[in-house]
């Protein structure tokens, strides 16, 4: 009870005091500032201490962490049989090997470009995302959110929630305070090595690895790299946290560009909730009928708040759209018996609606999600064709430095290095013919010296048959210094693969 | 050094103590953790100094404790080269020269093998990729040879070299034919025959002069050259009859070889090189593009 006869309807303890981190460092400034330091734009990092939380937004990350961790955590395991010789794991970076290995897809490293074009897909499917439904990405799937949740929930366990944080941060050291920082810290890195440092079983074969590491047996670069992803979680998840996302993450700095005014963002009712003012015990609020808004001013939404900001100054940098604070206002709303979603997943179109007593719209097909939507079909369609018109063979030629050599017959000699990609997995013959000056012949080295106009050339399974080999041609035929020829290979199915490069000559003049 | 220490009135900040008609010096030291940093880089330093070689003397330097020594990493990774390369140097010296050209583990060996001692010790002279350099260093891409182009012979030239105090090396000797008074042509007769040695190519300008030589190129060079002049590798005698010149292919030129010829040398690689490296420099030079 206060002097006045007022109470608020709950008594949060130390949480009666919630500012959120703006608040905090605008007075970290005003209170350095003996006599004035209009100069210093800086402010020492305010630490955040979000409290426990329940409700639907919490469900969904919670479901949403332990689908994606799971998912993380067992695609590894998933075998998939590619025949003898070949690795039976489902999805692979094999560096070593130069290989990647997607379910039934196997690309080479000269097919990189399927990488970029699932990094261009994955790029406007969050501008999409973005623009329907805010940041869904930074809330609930990035990799940061998920971890640092995972993180925060640990420290819950052992710190116990919110204001015991905060009595624990400030207490002087002693024996319990060492002991569970320790406990803490510890379960992080024991988490941070089980999740962070799986990342390497995408890139060697996960059992394998899991034996070799424990035992010793496995590579150099398997623990350093296990030792560098652990670490990088464990500071990422542990301490760096919201700064992530609001210092170092470049995609806040431009996902407003993909917001618009029918975009769903984290929005605090502003018509409904203001004037904001702390409840009366017994007091009924009718926002038609009182002169007080709903909101009561209990800042239990900051209070949650992983990035430690008030959402009720709208829509800011630092909201990754966690929707947190909307499930801590709805449990104030139901405690004091007022509609819930004072604050929600709303468009400012709607908002701006709600307020002028207008019906409510919202536009799912505007211009821009057509166009990301389009967007990502035309792409993806694009990599489905590639895919499927994928070559199991293909042939690269590299000319050698000698320009071209005249033989005694008169005839125009130039030698080239040549590779055929066998992409299947069996091995398998090919015929080789050069195309595009008559009467050409080729000389395959370590074969034959007599020439010929069609050589059998052979690559293993999954390999690279590499050849040096001649070609000549009666110089009647080669007209010019440059002429464009075409190495063409032939499987036994009849299938071609053609590598166009040229064919060089002496000079009109001299000949 | 600062006598006392102030706080600046606008910005709050300590001052040097320094003072210049009014300017006040502000202390901005070093942000720490960059003097953390330096401090760390220092110990690094005096940790280093410890354990490797590190400070110069009149008679050498200090060796540091874990006797480190850069020379001595470079032979080790030599050595783990080599050992790495081993089963492959055993394929080549215990396989002929064709065994090597069909297997193609070992003929893609030889050939980088061949390609890294050719540019060692034979490209000087013969050129980058075999293209042979004027003034009679032969191309080695055409199939133009003077002493053979098949493995073998190829083999064998390299090993024992041409015109070498070597046993078996490839000799022979044109004479020179003119240029002093007691000659065996005179410089009219020598201009007989350059005529022939063109009309053998069919370049001939001069029908009359060509004939004129016939008879002379048949009792001096036939024996060496050839009737028709397609050369004779036993000898290392090249043929005349086709367009690739060792030397000048003008009739001057001609004409100044028969009087007082050049003749070219190559050392004997085996003395040099170990037999594995001189089979696959075979290999490779077979490869480059007249291989026989
Ligand atoms: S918006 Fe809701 S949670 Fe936030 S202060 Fe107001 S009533 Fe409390
Ligand atoms: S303001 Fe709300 S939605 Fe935004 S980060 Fe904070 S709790 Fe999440």
């Amino acid at each position: 009870m206060s002097p006045d006869g007022s109470a608020t309807v709950h008594d949060y303890g130390d949480d009666a005091d919630v500012r959120s981190v703006r608040e905090q460092k605008a007075d970290a400034r005003a209170g350095a500032a003996a006599p004035a330091r209009p100069l210093n734009l800086y402010a020492r990092r305010v630490q955040v201490y979000p409290r426990k939380v329940r409700g639907r937004f919490r469900s969904l990350k919670w479901a949403a962490l332990l689908g994606l961790l799971g998912l993380y955590y067992i695609l590894p395991w998933v075998r998939w049989d590619r025949g003898p010789g070949a690795p039976d794991q489902a999805v692979l970076v094999d560096l070593n090997h130069e290989r990647g290995y997607f379910f039934f897809i196997e690309i080479w490293p000269q097919e990189v470009y399927y990488l970029t074009g699932i990094l261009v897909l994955a790029a406007v499917g969050l501008f999409l995302a973005t623009s329907l439904a805010g940041r869904v990405w930074c809330g609930y799937a990035c990799p940061q959110t998920v971890w640092t949740d995972l993180f925060m929930w640990v420290e819950r366990q052992i710190e116990g929630d919110r204001s015991a944080r905060i009595r624990l941060d400030k207490q002087p050291l002693s024996a319990g305070k060492v002991g569970r920082k320790t406990a803490k810290h510890a379960a992080w890195l024991a988490i941070a090595f089980l999740t962070g440092g799986a990342w390497i079983m995408y890139f060697v074969d996960a059992p394998t690895v899991v034996g070799d590491f424990f035992t010793g047996a496995a590579s150099e670069t398997t623990y350093f790299f296990v030792g560098l992803f652990t670490a990088t979680t464990y500071l990422l998840a542990g301490m760096a946290r919201e700064q992530v996302c609001t210092y170092m993450c470049p995609w806040p700095r431009f996902q407003a560009a993909m917001l618009d005014e029918d975009s769903l963002v984290v929005t605090y009712n502003r018509y409904r909730g203001e004037p904001r003012g702390p409840i009366r015990k017994g007091e009924t609020r009718n926002r038609t009928g009182g002169d007080a808004g709903h909101c009561i001013d209990c800042k239990q939404c900051v209070a949650v708040c992983p990035t430690g900001i008030d959402i009720r100054d709208g829509l800011q940098l630092e909201c990754i759209g966690c929707g947190l604070c909307v499930d801590s206002c709805n449990e104030i709303m139901a405690k004091v018996g007022l509609p819930p979603n004072l604050i929600a997943f709303d468009t400012e179109r709607r908002m701006a609606q709600q307020a002028a007593k207008q019906p409510l719209t919202y536009r799912l097909i505007r211009p821009r999600t057509v166009l990301y939507f389009f967007l990502m079909l035309g792409v993806a369609g694009l990599m489905v064709f590639a895919l499927a018109t994928r070559d199991d063979r293909s042939v690269n030629v590299l000319h050698d430095r000698t320009l071209f050599v005249r033989l005694s017959s008169g005839a125009i000699q130039n030698s080239y290095d040549v590779k055929v990609l066998n992409k299947a997995r069996t091995a398998r013959r090919f015929d080789l013919t050069v195309e595009g000056l008559p009467g050409a012949k080729i000389v395959l080295v370590g074969r034959s010296t007599e020439p010929a106009a069609r050589v059998v050339v052979s690559a293993p399974p999954d390999g690279l048959g590499e050849y040096r080999l001649h070609v000549r041609a009666p110089a009647a035929g080669v007209t010019g210094e440059e002429t464009k020829i075409r190495f063409v290979v032939t499987g036994e199915d009849g299938g071609t693969a053609v590598r166009e490069t040229t064919f060089r000559g002496p000079k009109a003049q001299s000949r | 050094m600062p006598s006392k220490s102030e706080k600046d009135l606008y910005t709050g900040q300590a001052t040097t103590g320094h003072e210049w008609d009014g300017i006040e010096e502000l202390n901005t030291p070093l942000p720490r953790w960059w003097l953390w940093v330096l401090y760390a880089t220092i110990a690094w330093s005096v940790v280093y100094f410890i354990l490797y070689p590190a400070i110069p003397g009149w008679s050498g330097y200090t060796k540091g404790v874990l006797g480190y020594s850069s020379r001595v990493e470079i032979e080790e990774k030599i050595a783990a080269a080599r050992a790495a390369q081993g089963k492959f140097r055993d394929g080549i010296r215990d396989s002929s020269l064709s065994e090597i050209r069909t297997d193609d583990r070992l003929l893609r060996f030889a050939l980088a093998g061949g390609k890294a001692a050719f540019a060692d010790n034979c490209a000087p002279c013969h050129g980058v990729g075999g293209t042979g350099n004027p003034g009679g260093y032969p191309s080695l891409a055409d199939d133009d040879w003077l002493w053979g182009g098949g493995l073998a012979e190829i083999h064998a030239t390299i090993r024992h070299g041409v015109r070498t105090e070597d046993d078996d090396a490839r000799v022979s000797e044109m004479p020179a034919f003119g240029g002093e008074e007691d000659a065996q042509l005179t410089p009219e007769q020598i201009g007989d025959v350059a005529e022939f040695v063109l009309s053998l190519g069919k370049r001939a300008t001069d029908g009359a002069a060509a004939a004129r030589g016939a008879p002379l190129y048949k009792e001096h060079c036939a024996s060496c050259h050839g009737e028709t002049g397609q050369g004779d590798r036993e000898q290392g005698a090249p043929r005349l009859s086709d367009a690739i010149w060792l030397r000048d292919g003008s009739k001057a030129g001609i004409v100044a070889q028969i009087t007082r010829p050049n003749m070219g040398a190559m050392p004997a690689w085996r003395t040099r090189l170990d037999a594995e490296t001189i089979k696959m420099l075979a290999v490779y030079v077979h490869a480059l593009g007249g291989g026989e």
